[in-house]
């Protein structure tokens, strides 16, 4: 197996696993931070499945920009989940 | 949104260039590498994302208006709508490619085969990259800007 091929089953694995980390954490910050890795991971993946492009989209849109906007959202509301 | 400490904007102020000219070049050499106006575009307001995150959405809104930058994203609408009328006009149809062949700006012919890209190539195709790239980076950056702008005086009125 080459490492092109370990690392088309590996990045998927990360991937899920930070969504599901993003979905079952309770500090919204810390949430917000694993859907930005979950983001990076899917560019990467993009990147090895030979789509340079979207690639840059998803690095730029996904990973940069709506996290500066959640984080922002967050400064203005509370940050834990549940808090009244 | 506060400014940072003095560390994080000095590396925002060295990183800052090379972030902005990465995404101007992908703008730029649209026609010829992967990306294009919203890939350069989407990093260009990513750098300047990082410059309103280090030094604070008042000093960044002093700088530029949310209505200069909304001015900016219609312009970016006009021109390019107005180079593809501009194909009906010179040309035979809408969006056609009026400048290739013209020996004119990126007029050039590009050669076949194996060799380096010409910068010089595809029409109106470049046009339109710079068109949509103003677009896309007045359109991101100004989402950005008015929601930091407006929840900095939002902020401990709700508690």
């Amino acid at each position: 197996m080459t490492f092109l091929e370990l690392l088309h089953i590996i990045v998927p694995i990360l991937t899920v696993a930070a969504s599901v980390v993003a979905v079952l954490l309770k500090d919204l910050l810390a949430a917000v931070i694993a859907v930005a890795a979950m983001s990076l991971l899917l560019s990467l993946e993009f990147y090895i499945l030979q789509a340079p492009d979207v690639a840059i989209a998803q690095a730029g849109v996904g990973a940069c920009l709506t996290t500066a906007i959640f984080v922002i959202a967050i400064r203005a509301t509370k940050r834990m989940e549940g808090e009244a | 949104m506060t400014e940072m400490s003095k560390i994080v904007r000095t590396i925002t102020s060295i990183t800052f260039p090379f972030a902005m000219i990465y995404g101007l070049y992908v703008i730029a050499h649209g026609h010829l590498t992967p990306g294009g106006g919203f890939q350069g575009g989407a990093v260009v307001a990513s750098a300047c994302a990082m410059i309103l995150v280090a030094f604070g959405s008042k000093w960044t809104i002093d700088k530029i208006k949310e209505k200069k930058l909304s001015a900016f994203e219609s312009l970016g609408a006009i021109g390019f709508i107005a180079l593809a009328l501009l194909g009906l006009v010179f040309g035979v149809a809408f969006f056609n490619n009026f400048l290739t062949g013209s020996n004119f700006l990126f007029g050039n012919i590009p050669p076949t085969g194996s060799v380096f890209a010409d910068i010089n190539t595809g029409g109106v195709l470049p046009l339109m990259n710079f068109a949509v790239g103003l677009k896309v980076i007045a359109g991101l950056f100004v989402i950005v800007l008015v929601m930091a702008y407006a929840t900095t005086s939002f902020k401990g009125v709700k508690k």
